[in-house]
């Protein structure tokens, strides 16, 4: 697992400067709720997740829906004292770790609290990452009656050695099943897939694209892997046993994934997100509402261990550790355990590192001199799009999105 | 017999007879220091609680390298059968690099210890200073050290000793400085056995400086032996070679620490201080007189220190280049030999082009540099000098390939050596081998005994300064020795061979080579940077040409992805910080046209230490 970032220490009252929320009324409010448990963990994953039922000290899984639910009246009451306006959520999303691992009925607890706290907008955008092995066809029942909206489903491959190498542990088969059952109670459906691990070959990856579009879903994500330090995959890597990931083959793949998706009718929007027209929604309702508001730098509340916040320029972070969470969100204390306060400097690096991933680009004229000057050498060598510039829009191009770090640097002068 | 002297001569009122000048010729680590430390004691100059181990070698570096760059003279008194004699011991530098500094310590001297290691034998360098030392008419006494060693030979090596100078085996001494045996034995022999200095008492004075030393404290500390005449305070001397004039501040002997004197008359040796604050002002060779009666002659044998070997020195950090140049100018008022001049590269920023004595003296100024003034510094690699004439007769000298001159050349001239090679026989053909390789021309071949041999070889000086020395170690298992020195020029069949990235010639790359070998110092290069410069947003050729010919070529592949997929769950601050990383890593980068070469590169590019590794991998 990551170390959370340095940075300041975070007050125990979790209070907001009067700054953080001047703004509020003109920036969307999103809720992210982290489930921080896993039936076992992958070989590839650095998540803030654990797979023991009992954490010890009276804390257990079955008690974490209150727990969240706590943090989750705690957040309304902070950003009331520090004077924001009320706002009803526009996005909430449970991530994890696997929140079906726990019961479909606690998931729609937290999600009424969520309601209940700040309200949903109209159209609010309720994503559910789920196990394709850990639902029923009744999850999806609870979910949709409790008014999430949306599945997202970790596939990552359809190729079993695939799969063995990452330490899935999913049946394939359950994958397109789960989807099915998703789509017949009316929710979204979104499939996250990773290529370019070690041994998968250009045909393993066509067949696990193949499969993805086979269920078709309404979303898909594509990433490529990322050894993080730390995991058992770094450490099987290290020691000869399993092969580097080949940043040319991801190249590959990437262009390969680019191209099929295309052809069955998604279009990108992220870097890694893609998006069609379906079930009587456009591609651009299709999108993750809840994923743009990270790229566009909107505001989010983080519940859950580890989880990140931020508030128009200030980011926090989490204790990682459920237990201490647990006991500090029961003392009425915040779980907070760093935060930082960005300077203008930081805000603009962050506001071109995220808006450059996104279909709409950046508009040239947000960019500081050096920026704009960066530009015209940037459409020579084909990563920013001529025509989206003349229209006043840094916008990648296909090539581009491959080096939207480089392009990031260039336009920030690096 | 009493060894300890009664009644110590004085300075300035010593009778030359009672005079012995004597220095100690020794290869690097055959213990030279050790015995001379342990004369001090014995004389009672130093007492053990004083002792500090070598101590005649007052720099770290010294002390750490087992080797003593800078020549000191201390003196000591000694008794025999009743007479008390000062004997002076001058302190010789042990290293090929500084043949001239030894020919003058030997200039001052009537005799020599010829000391060598009873485990080792004699080695190349010392072999070349007792020529040295023969040809100065010096007496020799050999001696053999460590004879406390489990693997000295004491017999093996005597009888080599004797047989190279032509005295019986039993006249060869056998000591050892770490116990101390056979050293009063020794002292006696150097009064019994080492002639007085002659000189002419009445005549204006000549006194030869053999060395110069920078003190923070008094400024230059010049060594000197005197001739003819007087030395005495106060006086207004004249340096021979540059007419400059200075007042005499200070004059004396050292014993062991500097101890001022009425004067130094015939015979003696000492020191003096004018108060100079740069060595060049007072240079080894030089003679020095008297302002109001200076001599009509000056000793002879006077010359200006040769720069043979030639180096850029870049600060890592581009901000570090008014300390290194600070610090030049700091070694230069200690290093009359150190010469340099402003330098800029493409690839490495400002720094200084430096002239050396040879490679040991490039590695202990850059040593001095890194260590005592903190810097981090990468070296071109080294170069010599070439005298190019060019069509319309004119002459070019080159020290640095990036001067080599464009237009058509009649003839380039590079500076030759002859070398003497020592080398047990089993090794003859591989030093033959070798040295062929390395475009060497065989003079001649002696057996010094039964299974030690001595080659001769005349080399050009490029090749030694490349890697000759490291090359003959690795094949010899480390058991040869080489010496050289300068022996004029040849005509050769020189290009130079230019690295290409992305069309952009890297100077600091560039190389004067001999035609046949241009090939594979581009495919070394061109291969080493391949492997050493990251991907790049664009492809880069690298290539080897030599003017607008390329003879080798290699490729960087672009980089086809720079993005990191995953967010990481709102975890912004983490990914802005894998953002900053990469800048700080660009920081690090230099630029060539549009292609960052990370600093790394450029170092692990010009240091041989990489090819070394390669070859043991094999």
């Amino acid at each position: 697992m990551p170390a959370q970032p340095e940075g300041d220490p975070a007050p125990r009252d979790g209070a907001l400067p009067a700054s953080s929320v001047a703004r509020a009324a003109e920036r969307t409010l999103s809720l992210y709720v982290h489930v921080p448990f896993c039936a076992v963990r992958c070989g590839y994953c650095d998540f803030n997740t654990y797979t023991m039922e009992q954490l010890g000290d009276g804390v257990s899984r079955a008690d974490y829906h209150a727990d969240a639910a706590a943090e989750i009246r705690f957040a309304r009451a902070v950003l009331d004292a520090a004077g924001a306006p009320p706002r009803a959520l526009h996005s909430v999303f449970f991530g994890g770790g696997t929140p079906t691992l726990l019961p479909a009925r606690e998931l729609a607890a937290m999600l009424e609290q969520a309601a209940e706290s700040f309200g949903l907008a109209p159209d609010a955008e309720v994503t559910v990452e789920a196990n394709p092995d850990s639902v029923t066809a009744e999850t999806f029942d609870v979910l949709a009656a409790a008014g999430v909206t949306r599945v997202s489903f970790g596939m990552q491959s359809a190729v079993p050695h695939v799969l063995a190498v990452l330490e899935r542990t999913h049946t394939p088969a359950n994958v397109p099943r789960a989807v099915g059952w998703a789509k017949e109670r009316g929710l979204g459906t979104s499939v996250d897939l990773i290529y370019g691990t070690p041994g998968e070959s250009p045909a393993d990856w066509r067949a696990s694209l193949e499969a993805a579009i086979a269920m078709a879903p309404d979303h898909v994500s594509a990433y490529s892997l990322i050894i993080e330090d730390g995991t058992k995959l770094a450490a099987q890597i290290r020691r000869g046993e399993v092969p580097e990931v080949d940043p040319d083959d991801q190249a590959e793949k990437y262009v390969l994934a680019d191209g099929m998706l295309r052809d069955a009718g998604f279009g990108w929007y992220e870097v890694s997100n893609w998006s069609r027209a379906a079930h009587g929604r456009t591609a651009e309702q299709n999108r993750s509402a809840h994923n743009l508001a990270y790229w566009r730098n909107q505001d989010w509340w983080g519940i859950g261990p580890g989880a990140h916040s931020h508030s128009d320029g200030v980011r926090w972070w989490n204790i990682k550790h459920p237990l201490p969470y647990t006991n500090r969100v029961r003392a009425g204390e915040s779980p907070a355990v760093g935060r930082e306060t960005l300077d203008a400097q930081t805000r603009y690096v962050e506001h071109v590192m995220l808006g450059i991933r996104i279909r709409e680009g950046l508009p040239v004229d947000s960019l500081r001199p050096e920026g704009r000057r960066a530009v015209a050498g940037l459409i020579a060598d084909g990563w920013l799009d001529g025509a989206a510039a003349v229209a006043g829009r840094a916008v990648l191009t296909d090539a581009g999105r491959l080096m939207a770090d480089a392009v990031t640097r260039r336009l920030l002068d690096w | 017999m009493s060894p300890l002297a009664v009644n110590p001569p004085a300075p300035a009122s010593t009778d030359p007879s009672v005079i012995r000048n004597f220095c100690i010729i020794a290869h690097i680590d055959h213990g030279k220091s050790t015995l001379a430390d342990r004369m001090l004691q014995a004389t009672g100059v130093v007492t053990p609680r004083q002792m500090k181990a070598q101590y005649l070698d007052r720099m770290d570096i010294e002390r750490e390298r087992g080797i003593t760059i800078k020549s000191q003279a201390v003196r000591m008194p000694w008794n025999v059968d009743g007479t008390d004699y000062a004997l002076n011991m001058i302190d010789t530098p042990g290293h090929v690099d500084f043949t001239y500094e030894v020919s003058r310590s030997l200039a001052a001297c009537e005799a020599t210890i010829l000391l060598v290691d009873a485990a080792q034998g004699i080695e190349a360098q010392t072999l070349a200073n007792l020529y040295l030392a023969i040809e100065n008419d010096l007496t020799i006494i050999p001696v053999l050290n460590k004879i406390d060693l489990p693997a000295a030979q004491p017999e093996k090596y005597a009888a080599e000793l004797a047989n190279l100078i032509g005295v019986e085996p039993e006249e060869v001494l056998k000591v050892s400085g770490k116990t101390g045996e056979g050293v009063a034995e020794l002292l006696d022999r150097i009064v019994r056995d080492v002639p007085a200095p002659r000189g002419v008492k009445d005549a204006p004075s000549r006194a030869m400086i053999f060395d110069s030393v920078y003190d923070t404290y008094r400024g230059v500390v010049t060594y000197v032996r005197v001739v003819d005449g007087t030395l005495v305070p106060r006086e207004r001397i004249q340096m021979m070679s540059t007419g400059a004039t200075h007042e005499m501040l200070e004059i004396g002997v050292i014993s062991p620490e500097p101890v001022p004197s009425k004067g130094l008359g015939v015979g003696e040796v000492g020191y003096l201080i004018t108060g100079v604050k740069d060595v060049r002002q007072s240079r080894v060779g030089d003679t020095v007189t008297n302002q109001q009666k200076p001599a009509q002659e000056s000793l002879g044998g006077y010359e200006d220190p040769k720069p043979m070997v030639f180096s850029g020195l870049f600060p890592v950090e581009g901000s570090d280049y008014p300390v290194l140049r600070d610090a030049l100018e700091k070694l230069q008022l200690n290093d009359a030999a150190l010469v340099y001049e402003p330098e800029t590269s493409t690839a490495l920023g400002f720094g200084f082009r430096c002239g050396f004595l040879g490679l040991l003296h490039l590695e202990i100024t850059r040593d001095r540099l890194e260590r005592e003034f903190n810097l981090d510094l990468i070296s071109t690699a080294p170069s010599v000098s070439y005298n190019v004439t060019l069509e319309d007769r004119s002459e070019v000298k080159v020290t640095n390939p990036s001067e080599f001159p464009e237009g058509r050349i009649l003839e380039i001239r590079e500076p030759m050596v002859s070398a003497t090679i020592l080398v047990p026989s089993e090794f003859i053909g591989a030093v033959m081998e070798l040295s062929q390789s390395k475009r060497g021309e065989m003079k001649g071949m002696d057996y010094l005994s039964e299974d030690r041999v001595e080659l001769r070889y005349r080399l050009p000086l490029a090749e030694i300064v490349f890697d000759f020395f490291d090359q003959l170690k690795s094949r010899t298992r480390g058991y040869a020795s080489l010496d050289w020195k300068a022996d004029g020029e040849q005509a050769s069949e020189l290009v130079k061979v230019d690295i290409l990235l992305q069309g952009e010639q890297v100077d600091a790359f560039s190389a004067i080579t001999h035609k046949d070998k241009a090939y594979s110092y581009g495919v070394l290069m061109t291969g080493k940077l391949q492997k050493l410069i990251p991907r790049q947003q664009y492809e880069v050729p690298i290539q080897a040409a030599i003017g607008s010919r390329i003879i080798a070529r290699e490729n960087i592949r672009a980089i086809r992805k720079d993005v990191l997929s995953k967010c990481y769950g709102g975890d912004i601050s983490r990914k802005r910080k894998l953002l900053e990383k990469q800048k700080e890593g660009k920081k690090r980068m230099k630029m060539v046209g549009r292609v960052e070469v990370p600093q790394e590169a450029f170092v692990a590019a010009l240091s041989s230490d990489e090819d070394n590794g390669k070859d043991k991998k094999k």
